[in-house]
Parts: structure tokens; sequence; C-alpha cells
């Protein structure tokens, strides 16, 4: 099974990154080779769209599954349709929540937000921004 | 002759002046341009209503011909396409460039009509009264702004009520302006947002000036900042509670009130003035 993380440092040893979308890079870790791979998120800088973009490229991936704090509307539609599963990941080291995984012990992440980024809908956006 | 009333932020006037503009003028157009929150139409309560509905294009993919290359994905620079099993369109990020539909080797995406929002045309005694209506929960009402400003009357005044701050529907919305109205309240707080429109129509070339909404004779900061800059003040409205009560009845004050009628007469003037003189200048 290959699981992915939004993280902010390219080590086994950091956290888990409170974003998705803008995170720098993603770990993707194999449970069967037990081996970890950091690739960078080219969508951490674009303009508008970031969670889709992101969630492409870890769909491009092959995941099975993503462990997060939290995820917008519009990239949770994508793993959806991916069928790639969401894990709300807990406060604390990578290698804790993959552990935690593995033991079936983190919970479904199943509250999505709206977005951040103005992009989408009910969120609350102020006057005249675009 | 179009002018455009504009300003920093919301609830300095802009509509106030617009329709009042409007009013005096006689025989003129108001275009309420804040399509988010258009509100010139509940003063003039326009009769012989039209409306004609708005639309962007939005993509659709036929995914039994897509062969799945991603290319329009790749190419989209807003992020709105992703590919799963299948081409998803996400329609609240989507610009309408139609770029995805040219890029496809497939021909698998065509574009659907899809819409954002209305524009409303309506009479109140002389004044054509046009409101652009965007749809609650869209994104960019800059289609809405250039359909409303198709209802310019090249032999008449042009009122432009432009929606608050300086953002891309704002810059549409003074293009084809001859002078902006950069209205203002006289605070600290006033001059910052008065600073941000008045760089805006620097940018533009635009012939502008101030009107000072909510003026008081005691200190205002906002006059400092305007002599400093060197902006012509076109008009100090004093800070009066009957316009209030008007307002908020929905009335048009220089309808009811022969001091602001006068008033906004010779605001009329001025501007007028002013272009010629811009014309003149600068042809």
């Amino acid at each position: 099974m290959k699981i992915a993380m939004p993280v902010s440092e390219k080590s086994i040893d950091s956290y888990i990154n409170n974003t998705f979308g803008r995170a720098n890079y993603f770990l993707i870790y194999d449970t069967e080779s037990e081996s970890s791979v950091f690739i960078d998120n080219t969508a951490a800088a674009s303009q508008g769209g970031a969670g889709i973009s992101a969630a492409q490229i870890l769909v491009d991936q092959n995941i099975d599954s993503l462990i997060t704090p939290r995820c917008g509307k519009n990239s949770a539609e994508v793993f959806e349709n991916s069928n790639i599963k969401l894990y709300r990941s807990i406060a604390g080291a990578i290698k804790e929540n993959i552990e935690l995984l593995k033991e079936g012990k983190l919970n479904e992440l199943t509250e999505i937000h709206a977005g951040f980024h103005g992009v989408g809908r009910n969120n609350n956006r102020g006057r005249g921004r675009r | 002759m179009n002018i455009a009333v504009l300003s920093g932020k919301g609830g300095t006037g802009k509509t106030f002046i617009s329709v009042n503009l409007s009013e005096v003028a006689g025989n003129s157009t108001y275009i309420d341009c804040d399509v988010e929150e258009p509100n010139g139409h509940l003063f003039f309560k326009p009769t012989n209503i039209t409306r004609n509905s708005i639309y962007v294009n939005i993509p659709e993919v036929d995914n039994n011909i897509c062969t799945g290359c991603k290319k329009c994905v790749g190419f989209c620079k807003f992020n709105a396409l992703a590919y799963t099993n299948k081409v998803l369109v996400f329609e609240d990020v989507c610009h309408s460039c139609g770029g995805c539909s040219i890029i496809c080797p497939a021909n698998a995406i065509t574009e659907k009509k899809k819409e954002i929002g209305i524009v409303e045309k309506g009479i109140s005694n002389n004044v054509s009264v046009i409101s652009g209506i965007m749809n609650i929960g869209e994104v960019s009402g800059v289609p809405i702004i250039k359909e409303s400003l198709k209802y310019i009357d090249n032999n008449n005044y042009n009122i432009i009520d432009c929606p608050p701050g300086s953002s891309c529907i704002v810059m549409d919305s003074i293009k084809d302006a001859d002078y902006c109205i950069l209205v203002a309240e006289p605070t600290i707080f006033g001059s910052h947002n008065l600073n941000m429109v008045y760089d805006l129509v620097k940018l533009f070339n635009k012939p502008h000036g101030v009107v000072l909404n909510k003026y008081t004779d005691k200190n205002n900061p906002i006059e400092e900042f305007c002599n400093e800059k060197n902006i012509n003040i076109l008009e100090k409205i004093y800070f009066d509670k009957s316009i209030g009560n008007l307002n908020s009845n929905g009335e048009i004050v220089s309808r009811v009130n022969d001091k602001y009628k006068e008033l906004f007469s010779s605001l009329l003037e001025k501007v007028t003035k002013e272009v010629w003189h811009a014309e003149i200048t600068n042809p």
C-alpha cells in the first residue's frame, strides 16, 4: 500500500504539514518495501486551484491513502474519484502516523472544508477580491 | 460622457453620488457595476424592466472520446481540471479561457454555457437604469460588467457606479470612463482607501477628482492627504442626518431637496468642464 503525506521537510523524522495543497513536499511511503520517497509539490505556488493540482500529483503517483490534517472539497473530489482513502493525521511525527495507520488506528477524514483560497463556494469571501 | 464613481471601500457613498448625478443629468444612463450587491435600483425603482442572462463558457468533456492524455490538465493555468479515470471539471475555478478545448488532440472537449447572472434594464423618469446582478456564489463578475457597459449611450451622460476596491472588476468598470470621481470619507482610514483608488486611476491615466463625503469641520486627515498629493477636491458634502434618513427610505436626495439638487448639478458641471479641458489639452 502506498501512503502519501504532506510534509514541510524532506525527512522521515519530520512532522506532517498542517495543510495539504500548499505543503512543500509529499512523502510517499510504501508499506510493503518500507521505502519512502519525497516529491516536490509543484502545485504549492499556484495562484489558485493548488489543492486540485496537488491531488493530481498524488493520483499520478498511484497512492492508495493520504494522511492529512485537513483537505479541501476540490481535492477531496479528485481523491474520491480515484478511490484514494483519506485519513486524519494526529499531531505528531510522520513515523507515528504511519504506524497508527498500519495498526488501523487512524480515523478516516470526513470533514471537508470549503477551501481557503477563494476558489470554493460558500467560504465567506470578502467583497471585491477578484 | 462617461463618469465612473469609485472608492477604496464600501459604504463611502458611491451609489449616493452616482444616483444623484444621474438624476440631475436628466437624460442619462445609470450603470450599476457593483454586481455583487447592486443597490442603485432601490433608489430609482425603475419600471419597464427587461432582463438579459449572462453566460460564460465552461468545458464539457466527452469521456467516451477522451484518451486520458491529460494535456488539458497540464495546460490549465488555473488548475480547473484534473484527471482520475475521467476528466473532472471544477467550474468555480475555470476562467472560461477555452484553451482546453483547443488543445485537446482528441477533440473531446466542447464548451457549454453556464449562467452567472443577469443585466436588468429599466427606466426611472428620464434615467435609464442598468443593473448588473451576479448569481450568489459566482466568483467573477467581469463578464456581467462588460455586458452592462454595452448600454453606454454616447450621446448622453453615463454614470458608472463601480464596485468597491481596486481589483479587476473595478478596472473593467472604469476602462471606458472619461472621468473618475473618487469618493472618500474624511478619516485616516478614508485616506488609506482613497490612496488605493488614486493609484489605480493614475495607472489608467484617467482625469480624476475627489468628493469628500460625510465631511465635518473637525480635523480632516483626508484633506491633508489630497493637498499633499495635489488631488483636486471637487466637492465636500457635509455630514447631514437628513441625507441618511432620505437614503434609508430609498429616496433620491436631489429629487426632494433643492439644496442637494444644486450641489449635484454644480458637481456635474465641474466634472463636465474638467473633461472638456482634458480633451482640449490631451486630445
